[in-house]
Parts: C-alpha cells; sequence; structure tokens
C-alpha cells in the first residue's frame, strides 16, 4: 500500500488524541471523559495504522474501544451520582501531584534533547498485506513462535481477571 | 490538467481496489458510490418492510401517497425532516447530540471494506473481517450514550438491555467467524486470510461455499451467525430493548425528527453490512451459484465470451451472466401488470402514469444490463446484491413471523445456546480441517 | 521544516510522552476514581503507542505482540479496578479518592 498524505493525518491524529486526553483530564462530568477518551482510542488506532500495524489497530478496536470503554460507561451509569458534579475536581494533593508531572516532563525533555539523533528511521521488512499471518507465525509457528507461553498466561490472566471481578462485584459472596 | 487526467486514468487497468493502489480520486469516488446506493438502499427497505408486512398480515400497506405507495418513503423523510426537533429538559445537550452520529458512524465505516466485486470494495484491508466486527461494536457506546443522555428511564432501561443483548451476541458472532477463518487456511500456504476479498478468493479456489464445506459445520456455523446477527442489530424476534408494547421505544424514545432519522438509518445499514458479513464468509460474496461449474465452452460473436481474456467461457457463465437483465425485467413486467390492474377512474390516471414511468425505468435498466460491456462489470454487483436482498427479505420475514424473545430467555438463548455450540463447532472445524489431509490420504491408501 | 513534515520515529515517540504525561497529571490530581482509571488507560496507551513505533523501527514485529499483550492486561485491570470500584461505592456511597481513607487513623 502506498502511503498518501502522510504528515497531513499524523498530525491531524496527534492533535485529536491530545486534545482528547487534556479533556479527559479536565471534564467534570465522567461521561464526558469516556467519549474524549473514546476519540483518544480511536486516533491511537488510526496511529497504529499509520505504523503499519493493522492488527494491532483492529484489536484495539475491538478490546479498548468496543469493549474497555463500554465497560467504563456501564459503571459511571450505575454510580453516577449527582453529587460529584457540583463538587472541586481536583483532589487535595494537587499541588504535588503537579510538580510531579512537572519533573516528569522536565526529564522528558532531557532525554528529548539528548537523545534526539539516536532513532533511526527505521523501516518495516514485513509488508502490510501480510501482517497478521505475520504476527500469528511469531505466536504460534512451530518454527519461529516465541510467545506461545505467554499468551496463554494472558488467557490465564484473563480468566482470574473474571473471577475477580465477579466476586467483587457481588452483593453477597 | 493532464497529469490529473492521467492520475484518474492510471487506476482503471489495475486490478486492486482504490485504498490498496493509493489512488485517493476513485476511493472517494467509491465511498460516495456507497454512500448514495446504502442511502437508496434504505429508502427501499422502508418501503418494502411496510409494503411486505402487510401483504404477510392479509392488508395492503401503504398504497396512497405514490402508486401502491412508492412515494412513502420520501413522505416519511420529509416529514422526519421537518419535525419539531425536542431536547429534554435536564438532559445533557453534548452527548444527547453525539449520541446518534456515533451510532451512524459506526454503521456507515463499516462499508469500507465490503466487497461487491474482486475490486469493487473502498478498500482491502488485512483485517477486513476483524474491522468490521470491531466498528459494528461501536455502535454500542452510541446507544447506551444514548438512552444515558435522554434522562429518563424507559431509555436507559432500553439502552442497558440492548447493549447487553448486543454484547452477549457479539461473542456468538465472533466464534462463528473464526472457526470460517479456518476454513480459509485449507490452501497451499496454510495460511488463512482475515481480508474480506481474500475469503471469497478463498471460496472461489475451494471450489464451494463455506456454507456447504464440512457439512454439517458451515451449516451450523452459519445459523449462529444468521442468529446473533438479528440479535445484533435489535431486530425482531430480539427487539424487547426497543419493543413498543413494553417501552415506548427503548433508547431511542426522547429522539424526534432528524435524529430519529439517524438512528433509523444506522439500524437498516448495520442490517445490510451484518447481512455482508453473512454473504460474504458463508455465502461465496460476488460468485455465482456453483462458481466451480463452467459447462460446455459457447461462442456467439459481439456477444459472448467477455472481452477480458481471464473471464471463464462456458454455457452456464452465460446464463447466469443474463440474469442481473432477467431479474430488472422480471420486476418491469410485474409494474406493467399491475398497471393494467389499476382501477379505471379518472382520479386514478396519475398513478397509473406513474406505475407505467416507473416500470418503463425498471425496463430500461434491465435492457442497458444486457450490454455485454455493461453485463461483465455488472455481474459481481448483482450477485453479492441479490444475496444480500434475500437476507433483508428474511429479517423482514422474520418480524412479520415469530413473537418476541423475553429479556431472560434472550440472554438465555445468547449465552447458554448460541455460545457452547459455537465453541463446538469451532473445535469440531479445527479438527477436521486438521484430519482431512490424513484423512484423504488414509482412504486414498484403502482405496 | 523538513524534520517537521517528513514523520520519524520521534515524532511517536513525543507524542507517546506527551499522553504518558497527560495521564500521569490524571492520576495524580483528579478527585473523582473513574477518571484517575480512565488516565491510567491513557499511560497504558502511550506505552502502547512507544511499543508499536520501535517495532516499526526495528522492523521486527515483537513489538506489535507486546502491544496486544499490554492491551489484554489493561481489560483485565480495567475490570478488576471497576470492580473494587463498585464493591467500595457499596459500601460507602462515594466515589471520591479523598475520602477513601478507612484505614487513616
Amino acid at each position: 500500500m502506498k502511503p498518501v498524505a502522510t504528515p497531513f493525518f499524523f498530525y491531524l491524529l496527534a492533535a485529536t488524541m491530545i486534545i482528547g486526553g487534556i479533556l479527559v483530564i479536565t471534564r467534570k462530568n465522567a461521561v464526558h471523559s469516556a467519549m474524549a477518551l473514546i476519540t483518544t482510542l480511536l486516533a491511537q488506532a488510526g496511529l497504529y495504522l499509520m505504523l503499519y500495524a493493522p492488527f494491532v489497530a483492529g484489536v484495539q478496536i475491538i478490546l479498548y474501544a468496543g469493549g474497555i470503554m463500554v465497560l467504563f460507561l456501564f459503571v459511571i451509569m450505575l454510580i453516577n451520582i449527582e453529587r460529584t458534579m457540583k463538587e472541586r475536581q481536583f483532589n487535595k494533593q494537587w499541588l504535588v501531584g503537579i510538580a510531579a508531572a512537572a519533573a516528569l516532563g522536565g526529564l522528558f525533555i532531557a532525554v528529548y534533547t539528548k537523545g534526539k539523533l539516536l532513532f533511526p528511521e527505521g523501516s518495516s521488512s514485513y509488508p502490510e498485506a501480510q501482517n497478521t499471518q505475520a504476527v500469528a507465525g511469531l505466536l504460534f509457528d512451530r518454527h519461529t513462535g516465541m510467545y506461545m507461553f505467554p499468551f496463554e498466561i494472558a488467557s490465564l490472566l484473563l480468566l482470574v481477571a473474571i473471577i475477580g471481578a465477579v466476586v467483587m462485584a457481588k452483593k453477597r459472596i | 490538467m493532464g497529469a490529473l487526467v492521467q492520475y484518474i486514468q492510471s487506476y482503471l487497468s489495475s486490478d486492486l481496489t482504490p485504498g490498496a493502489a493509493g489512488n485517493w480520486f476513485w476511493a472517494t469516488v467509491y465511498v460516495l458510490l456507497v454512500f448514495a446506493g446504502l442511502s437508496v438502499a434504505v429508502i427501499c427497505m422502508n418501503w418494502l418492510e411496510r409494503k411486505i408486512l402487510a401483504h404477510m398480515q392479509v392488508r395492503l400497506g401503504p398504497m396512497r401517497v405514490g402508486p401502491h405507495g412508492l412515494l412513502q418513503p420520501i413522505a416519511d423523510a420529509l416529514k422526519l425532516l421537518l419535525k419539531e426537533d425536542i431536547i429534554p429538559a435536564e438532559a445533557d445537550a453534548v452527548v444527547f447530540w453525539v449520541a446518534p452520529f456515533i451510532v451512524v458512524l459506526a454503521a456507515f465505516t463499516v462499508f469500507v471494506v465490503v466487497p461487491f466485486g474482486p475490486t469493487h470494495a473502498i478498500t482491502d484491508m488485512n483485517i477486513g473481517i476483524l474491522f468490521m466486527l470491531g466498528v459494528s461494536s461501536l455502535s454500542v457506546l452510541g446507544i447506551v450514550t444514548a438512552g444515558w443522555a435522554s434522562n429518563s428511564h424507559y431509555p436507559l432501561i432500553g439502552a442497558l438491555r440492548s447493549s447487553a443483548q448486543m454484547v452477549s451476541y457479539e461473542v456468538a458472532m465472533g466464534l462463528a467467524v473464526v472457526s470460517v477463518i479456518l476454513m480459509t487456511s485449507l490452501n497451499a500456504e496454510g495460511t488463512g486470510t482475515l481480508s474480506m476479498i481474500g475469503i471469497v478468493r478463498a471460496q472461489q479456489a475451494q471450489g464451494t461455499w463455506f456454507i456447504f464445506k464440512f457439512f454439517p459445520l458451515g451449516l451450523v456455523a452459519f445459523a449462529i451467525f444468521a442468529v446473533a446477527m438479528i440479535a445484533e442489530t435489535n431486530r425482531a424476534p430480539f427487539d424487547l430493548p426497543e419493543a413498543e408494547s413494553e417501552l415506548t421505544a427503548g433508547f431511542h424514545t426522547e429522539y424526534s425528527g432528524f435524529r430519529w432519522s439517524l438512528f433509523f438509518l444506522a439500524e437498516y445499514s448495520a442490517m445490510i453490512a451484518v447481512s455482508s458479513i453473512a454473504v460474504t464468509l458463508w455465502l461465496g460474496g460476488w460468485l455465482r451459484p456453483f462458481p466451480s461449474l463452467h459447462g460446455p465452452e459457447v461462442a456467439i460473436p459481439h456477444v459472448w465470451p467477455p472481452v477480458d481474456p481471464s473471464a471463464s467461457r462456458g454455457a452456464l457463465d452465460l446464463v447466469f451472466a443474463l440474469c442481473p437483465g432477467i431479474a430488472f425485467l422480471f420486476l418491469a413486467g410485474m409494474c406493467l401488470f399491475n398497471v393494467v390492474r389499476m382501477p379505471k377512474h379518472p382520479l386514478f390516471k396519475i398513478q397509473t402514469m406513474g406505475l407505467a414511468a416507473f416500470g418503463a425505468v425498471l425496463g430500461l435498466i434491465g435492457l442497458v444490463l444486457f450490454v455485454p460491456l455493461v453485463r461483465d462489470r455488472v455481474n459481481d454487483i448483482f450477485w453479492f446484491s441479490a444475496k444480500v436482498a434475500a437476507f433483508m427479505y428474511l429479517y423482514i420475514w422474520y418480524r412479520g413471523t415469530f413473537p418476541r424473545y423475553r429479556f431472560d430467555q434472550l440472554m438465555k438463548v445468547g449465552w447458554k445456546v448460541l455460545l457452547p455450540t459455537g465453541l463446538a463447532v469451532l473445535i469440531l472445524t479445527a479438527a477436521t480441517a486438521f484430519l482431512e489431509p490424513s484423512v484423504e490420504q488414509w482412504l486414498r491408501h484403502i482405496l | 521544516m523538513d524534520a517537521v513534515l517528513h514523520i520519524s520515529t520521534l515524532h511517536y515517540l513525543v507524542l507517546g510522552a506527551a499522553l504518558f504525561l497527560l495521564g500521569v497529571i490524571g492520576v495524580l490530581t483528579r478527585r473523582n476514581v473513574i477518571i484517575v482509571l480512565m488516565s491510567i488507560e491513557l499511560i497504558l496507551n502511550a506505552v502502547n503507542l512507544n511499543l508499536v513505533a520501535f517495532s516499526r523501527m526495528w522492523g521486527g514485529l515483537h513489538g506489535q505482540v507486546f502491544a496486544i499483550f499490554v492491551i489484554t492486561d489493561a481489560a483485565a485491570e480495567a475490570a478488576v479496578g471497576l470492580g473494587i470500584l463498585i464493591a467500595f461505592f457499596r459500601n460507602k456511597e462515594t466515589v471520591n479518592v479523598d475520602e477513601i481513607n478507612l484505614l487513616k487513623w
């Protein structure tokens, strides 16, 4: 596939993500934050497509935007209390939090200025039309697949999480 | 200017979809064509649903607005556009406004990868079927926010019920789809494909529609998907969330006018989208019936065989290639038959003339479809559309026939019947795919 | 100008760092627990973007496979976190981090 208008789409999607992120952390209404997060996640799926990772983009749309965010919206609607809308948004230690985040930001800027030239352009040696097959090869292939065990552990983790969530949310155990 | 014309013409000789070829002009043209086609299809569905339901219930349906009610959908659209736009008090205005757009967005974006032909898709993503399932699951978000933003009890309960139902049946749909993807891997390289065009090409290469593959596994997987897709789109008999007798209208109770028409548009587009998935995965997409049988070679000068040297040239191909024209001529014939049966009252003159004109237009389209140049290009699109239209008829038939499921019965069917059956079909398909070459070898060794 | 127009790996890394920072600010300063959980999802997404950008830089697909595992992990963690939130809400009727202080003496 030939890339078309790459800088335009990158900056568009990046701006969507940043604005979505800012809206997530500054909205008083939790539903508005959730909608902003959905926008951010969908823009990220677009960025994955630009990075020649269509399978990760598909997984992101299905799991994150179509699964986790539905879960969030359900919980927000089930425990939505009017009281939260009238209170302050930021917690008691917001000043320390901003200071810590500023320190982290300073660290990032230091890393950027010192290490700007360390990252080569890079190219994908796998064509995009075979991306899913290549990912499956890494996971399942008899000779070159090395992520079979983590895959099984991940399914075990999901089982534990399901049991945990059901137990946590039950009224009487 | 010459470069632009050169750019436009450079795509016409390629055998890729516009998205795969990176040609943004033709991609935009295809997007507009799909959008227009979808809108026309939804309008037709509105009329068809009312007329077919009416005839199933031994009554006539809309007869006044145009000849046999043909202009009824246009009247409905006008009414919806001109209605007052009501927003309930205390409703969250931003979310209330955004919710129908999410549902419409999810329903329309799915059509980016639907293949109407081997190159007649907007694009062919490597993750085609995954993309379609994922984006159609985004409509759950729109429904949940629509129900919540209405600030009213009926929509909230309807939205929670509807989203719970859709999420449950998505699992069954996914399992049925996975067993089909398994079947695409029975080729020389041993790798399957998630791309929609690849799945149809796999059916073409294996010479059989996947509904008949590993009988009865393909059929059971198709049945699971066919039931789950009706629950996914909230249609009868799974339409408790929007049942008028129980919940006034479910999650779109508080929506009026144009916003309601957006929900309506999204619902019918989603129906067509999941039917397209079913047609592509099990019924061979754009392939005609019996795609591997060609019959004896026939040559009629200037008419057959088609100009494309790689196209097949048997007698059966000729017969099936005439079907689009015959279908439209049949419709035109029915129109003209009804023109003759119209009452001979002077007040009916305009309706009679309208119906005759409609029949004439259909007949003209049918005659155009016999021209060899048009016939060869339209063949794929016609068979795909005919199969999707058959699914639409099934949807309307189910609505007219089945009583509604109660919500706990609905959830029970989704989790306790479809999910285990889907798992069983998946395991059996995997076992059969694994054992098939060795069984064939063993049989050949014996016989 | 060319450094801005030609999209390289560094662009994705800077974007990932910005999202991470936004997520950290959200986790540290918000009162509503649900929004804190959503900021954690922002952080995980920033990490995923880094992983996939590096995967493209090195040409192998290990970063993408690991990103899929991270997404799976995030789903499990969100489910359990929201379950804990619901259990806590049932006891104390609040979703304020300031008021989740049962162990305070």
